[in-house]
């Protein structure tokens, strides 16, 4: 508590904290990278890109399907598959309580969110991971949330498109997490089997069982810039091979020039491309600009 | 070749010196074989006797962590030990066509009991050398496009598919990321999938998470008696969660890895029992129960239509998961 904040009297103090709730993360934010302090709402307005330095930060699953979808066709898909604890699995904390906070902290019930509407006219079904949902880590809900916006997809005849965003599989699930990764990719085989495309779009982070399965299973795979992109950890790999990794490794650049990505495209043109894209693995007209 | 014991067999080791040195003082007292020496046949009945019983109680009561230490055990059957055992006429093929041969993985056209069929299997090495060149079981990419290469080839010649999962995991190198480790598991785990020849997939020692799974998606999945299968190693999973690696054992009861609590959530079909105190301790009863759970399985999936087939393995990938479902809103 500052100076200030203590000789308030503690009626008003009261108020000026109720206050604080309404925009709980403040008026202003830092970008995480050149540390400019950036307006938020004008940070928003570009969709977490910094104004200055172009610096991708993180942005959460429901903006960035409301935004990437056209305005008020986004409708969930899944919503009602929600988490359980199997194994009751407890670590320093049991499972069940990091999902409560986590529900309630985040405001989402797992790690992934799915949208049914439209991108420029074309129908589309789009997924996203909260990363700030247990680090965006796979279960069976993420899984199965998965397997159900491919099926939507497929009886919509519309493309697939999913955001990925990582650390991997989710501990607490046990085995049943790692077979996310197998579920998660025969679904993406019945997609196929309709023609129907699917773009997985690699954010920041995207590791792991997550990186070893459907996200690198696109027909097209895009990167958004500086991502963190790669199957095993640069920590564990660093204490494997004893010696410092290279600059840039496994970054969406180095990604790119290893032939594991087909482009690196900057989130305010994702719209564009992808619309694009759907459109010409569709045969259909060319969306509008 | 003498046992290697683990650390909470050291009341059998005990007892099993004991043996080996009544046994070489009654051969050192009776040199000339008249049977004049001393005669300890007796007491080293009794202890062998002893120590059987001592091994069946150790097993009976192994817990998780005990476990996945038998499953790493240096002695225990690798994959190439099942192949030559379990099937004849093996000729391995090497390389996946792009980069190089991996020698962390292994496979081939072989046959089952007269019929021909691919296997492929993760493989370690027995001694420091061979480890080294095996990179103790830890397949780089070239490894799973060769698994795949190879189940292509099966597919092509209508093969069933024959997989021996026993790695730590993927290898977490510079080399294998930059030459894309995550695009070959996935493309792994799609292509079975739909893979239209049948897979029958075994657990023989440690299957280590997504580099495991590369070559574990299929219409049988077994797990030897004493196998491990989990989403993390139980070190890894303490170090992360608890901060300790210390907390292994601990991490190892809480994941859940062992064949009867992977069979009772569901995720493992079959579970072959070990012979007593484990394969290692007698290979050939290992290899011919393994062989015959082979054979089973290779009976059961040859009954289905390739349709039945692949409409089963897809709605078992699809059943995957433990989920609650709330009435749609």
């Amino acid at each position: 508590m500052s100076w200030f904040q203590k000789i308030i009297p503690p009626k008003i103090q009261r108020r000026v904290q109720a206050a604080k709730k309404v925009v709980p993360e403040g008026l202003w934010s830092k970008c995480d990278s050149c540390e400019e302090v950036l307006y938020r709402a004008e940070l928003e307005k570009n969709l977490n890109v910094c104004p200055k330095c172009g610096h991708h930060n993180r942005i959460g699953a429901r903006q960035r399907l409301e935004l990437f979808l056209d305005a008020g066709s986004a409708q969930e898909v899944g919503a009602n598959v929600l988490p359980v604890d199997t194994l009751k699995f407890k670590d320093s904390r049991k499972y069940s309580e990091r999902l409560t906070e986590a529900t309630k902290e985040v405001e989402e019930s797992d790690a992934l969110l799915v949208m049914q509407g439209t991108l420029k006219g074309q129908a589309m079904v789009a997924a996203a991971f909260e990363f700030r949902f247990m680090g965006g880590s796979m279960g069976s809900v993420v899984g199965e949330r998965f397997a159900r916006g491919v099926s939507a997809a497929m009886e919509a005849r519309a493309p697939f498109v999913c955001f990925a965003a990582s650390g991997g599989a989710r501990m607490q699930e046990g085995l049943m997490s790692l077979m996310q990764m197998a579920k998660t990719s025969a679904a993406l085989t019945h997609l196929s089997a309709y023609r129907l495309p699917f773009i997985s779009v690699l954010t920041d982070p995207t590791m792991g069982g997550v990186s070893a399965s459907f996200a690198m299973l696109g027909d097209v795979i895009i990167a958004e810039p500086n991502a963190l992109i790669g199957f095993a950890g640069p920590r564990v790999i660093e204490q494997t091979v004893r010696e410092k990794l290279p600059e840039g490794f496994q970054r969406s650049e180095f990604l790119l020039e290893h032939g594991a990505v087909d482009m690196i495209v900057d989130r305010r043109e994702l719209r564009t491309v992808i619309a694009q894209l759907c459109a010409q693995m569709t045969h259909k007209d060319a969306p509008a600009a | 070749m003498k046992t290697t014991f683990l650390d909470f067999e050291q009341p059998i080791a005990e007892l099993e010196a004991k043996i080996e040195e009544l046994t070489s003082m009654q051969s050192n007292s009776d040199p000339s074989g008249d049977g004049k020496g001393v005669d300890l046949s007796d007491e080293i009945a009794r202890l062998r006797k002893k120590s059987a019983t001592l091994i069946k109680e150790t097993y009976a009561k192994l817990n998780a962590w005990q476990i996945s230490q038998v499953a790493r055990h240096p002695q225990r059957p690798y994959s190439l030990d099942y192949i030559r055992e379990i099937f004849t006429d093996f000729n391995e093929l090497h390389g996946d066509r792009y980069f190089a041969d991996d020698p962390a993985i292994v496979g081939g056209m072989a046959r089952l009991a007269g019929e021909p069929v691919m296997v492929i299997g993760h493989q370690k090495g027995r001694d420091t050398r061979e480890r080294q060149y095996r990179n103790f079981g830890m397949p780089r990419p070239e490894g799973y496009r060769k698994a795949l290469r190879l189940m292509r080839l099966a597919e092509k010649f209508q093969l069933p598919v024959f997989t021996f999962i026993d790695t730590p995991g993927a290898y977490p190198g510079i080399d294998a990321e930059a030459r894309g480790q995550s695009e070959a598991i996935a493309r792994n785990l799609y292509v079975m999938a739909e893979l239209k020849t049948p897979i029958i997939c075994t657990v023989i020692g440690e299957g280590g998470s997504g580099g495991a799974l590369a070559i574990g998606v299929g219409d049988v999945v077994t797990m030897l008696q004493y196998a491990t299968y989990s989403v993390i190693s139980p070190e890894g999973c303490a170090s992360i969660l608890w901060k300790s690696a210390d907390k292994a054992p601990l991490a190892a009861e809480t994941l859940g890895i062992t064949a009867n609590r992977l069979t009772s959530l569901g995720l493992v079909d079959k579970v072959v029992a070990e012979p007593l105190g484990a394969a290692h301790r007698a290979p050939e009863v290992m290899f011919e129960s393994l062989r015959a759970s082979l054979a089973e399985s290779l009976a059961e999936v040859r009954e289905r239509s390739l349709d039945v087939l692949l409409n089963q393995r897809f709605s078992r990938l699809m059943s995957y998961g433990k989920f609650k479902e709330t009435r749609a809103r």
